[in-house]
């Protein structure tokens, strides 16, 4: 009797409709306008990889090949000799990108804060030799991210 | 020059010439109203859960029906070499043809219609109806399994629905004593008899679901069990008129449900002094509440298995709709409220 009271009243189905309606004006909406709009992404977030530089231009990069040590996923491949002042430079330094899990090891290892992962996640390429980088592109991310990696790694400091 | 302009001047040519033009008008409105249609169905749902919807074509994504007919008209259409290339071809054509005629019949404001006819909601009737064998055609000629599966289903859906359908029609023409759709609409309708009509209404309701093959009936397309029934082997401009054909056929059952069960281009609740607002807005605001209820239930209600559908339609509705043809008759009689032509 009762389910044959609530079949042809079509409770259950309007308490369904009821539903649908209030989601719709009532509760707010949980995508973002991607392209347009961005997530917060923690200071933490380990995006694509960037060569450091001290303020004064030099390159942090000291050739202790560590984070070529330390790689799981053999991504990271360096070659160093002294530079014309006698100072330890890197040749090399390549990351294969298809390669890379994105760790953050690299960064754990690292003694001087060179090889770093930064907050940028939006490098997808046409071809795979895009993916191949080497040392001038890391430079390049470095320069171009540097404001933004040294205020995350700001923040981050006091929790390490 | 004179003859032609006397062959213009001539009653017949002239009728035929404002019939085309009225034709155009109803067409074009219906072709905008299904493109928007589709934009509203994607607005609605995303909002019911909780998405933005289509957001990059024009300003909140307005365009985004213009951009996707573009896209179906400049596609190839791929006809499968195991195909009746003949009936292949009509089956959209038709369906979409079906769709589209039976506006004729549909009073958008008083007079506003095209063809008056005294059977109105019989060839209305009659045209939803055919569409049934676009659906068949389709699902034969593909000469694919899913296809005709697909075509099946929809076939015994729409026959078995047709049936309570015809029931509560019926009911609608005992309280109203004419099958023109105008008098339909103008008929005396006291508070008792909608009271009497109400729960014809909603069986109303799920019924064009079934009919049009929308959620939470739409097994015939069953895009998790047979990958798109029935349309599976179209493409391009083929299945636009697929689509333009179900979307257009939606919007009439709205139509239809307008005219039979909310007074058409009437003002809500017999407010008089709202009659300075135009008929048509009515129309097409009542119209409208019943496109949003088909979306509305698309978003709501999860897919039936289809012996629930087969049991709903027979075990249930031919039942009550049957009762309720006998019951309206009988208080009709008793209470000597029979209309009088």
């Amino acid at each position: 009797m009762d389910f044959l009271a609530r079949s042809f009243l079509l409770t259950e189905i309007v308490k369904g409709f009821l539903l649908t309606l209030k989601y719709m004006f009532f509760v707010p909406r949980v995508t973002i306008n991607y392209p347009y709009e961005k997530g917060p992404i923690s200071p933490r977030f380990r995006g694509e990889h960037a060569l450091r530089r001290y303020p004064n231009g030099e390159e942090r990069c000291i050739a202790c090949k560590l984070c070529e040590a330390i790689c799981p996923a053999l991504a990271i491949t360096i070659e160093a000799e002294p530079r014309e002042d006698g100072s330890r430079r890197t040749t090399r330094y390549d990351i294969d990108m298809t390669k890379c899990i994105y760790c953050g090891l690299c960064q754990e290892a690292c003694p001087v804060d060179a090889i770093v992962e930064g907050p940028n996640f939006e490098f997808a390429t046409e071809t795979r030799e895009e993916l191949f980088y080497n040392k001038d592109r890391l430079l390049a991310n470095g320069d171009r991210w540097e404001a933004q990696i040294a205020s995350n790694i700001a923040a981050d400091a006091p929790y390490r | 020059m004179e003859a032609v302009l006397e062959i213009l001047m001539m009653p017949y040519v002239q009728w035929t010439l404002w019939t085309l033009l009225y034709t155009l008008c109803i067409v074009g409105g219906v072709l905008i109203a299904v493109a928007y249609y589709t934009y509203a169905e994607r607005k609605v749902m995303a909002a019911m859960q909780r998405r933005q919807g289509p957001m990059t074509v024009g300003p909140f994504g307005l365009l985004q029906p213009i951009a996707d007919g573009l896209k179906l008209f400049s596609k190839e259409t791929i006809i499968p070499s195991g195909a009746h290339r003949v009936v292949f071809l009509l089956a959209p054509m038709m369906l979409f043809a079906l769709s589209l005629i039976a506006w004729a019949v549909i009073p958008f404001d008083k007079g506003w219609v095209l063809a008056n006819i005294n059977v109105g909601i019989l060839y209305l009737f009659a045209v939803s109806s055919m569409t049934v064998y676009g659906v068949i055609m389709a699902g034969w000629a593909s000469n694919s399994k899913y296809a005709f599966l697909g075509g099946l289903r929809s076939a015994s859906q729409m026959v078995s629905y047709e049936v309570s359908m015809g029931l509560i029609i019926v009911c609608v023409l005992l309280c109203t004593g004419s099958l023109n759709l105008q008098e339909i609409v103008l008929a005396d309708r006291p508070l008792w008899m909608q009271v009497l009509l109400f729960p014809m209404f909603i069986v109303f309701l799920v019924s064009i679901l079934a009919e049009t093959n929308r959620a939470p009936f739409d097994l015939p397309e069953g895009e998790s069990e047979i990958t798109g029934g029935f349309m599976v082997e179209y493409s391009a401009m083929a299945f636009a008129l697929f689509f333009l054909g179900e979307y257009s056929a939606m919007i009439l059952m709205s139509a239809m449900t307008t005219t039979l069960f909310l007074g058409g281009w009437l003002p809500p609740f017999g407010m008089e002094f709202l009659g300075f607002v135009p008929g048509i807005i009515w129309f097409a605001a009542k119209t409208g509440l019943i496109m949003f209820f088909f979306l509305w239930a698309r978003a709501t209600l999860p897919r039936f298995r289809y012996d629930q559908l087969m049991r709903l339609g027979w075990k249930v509705f031919l039942p009550l709709t049957l009762i309720w043809v006998v019951m309206t008759a009988g208080i009709l009689v008793a209470f000597d409220a029979l209309p009088t032509p």
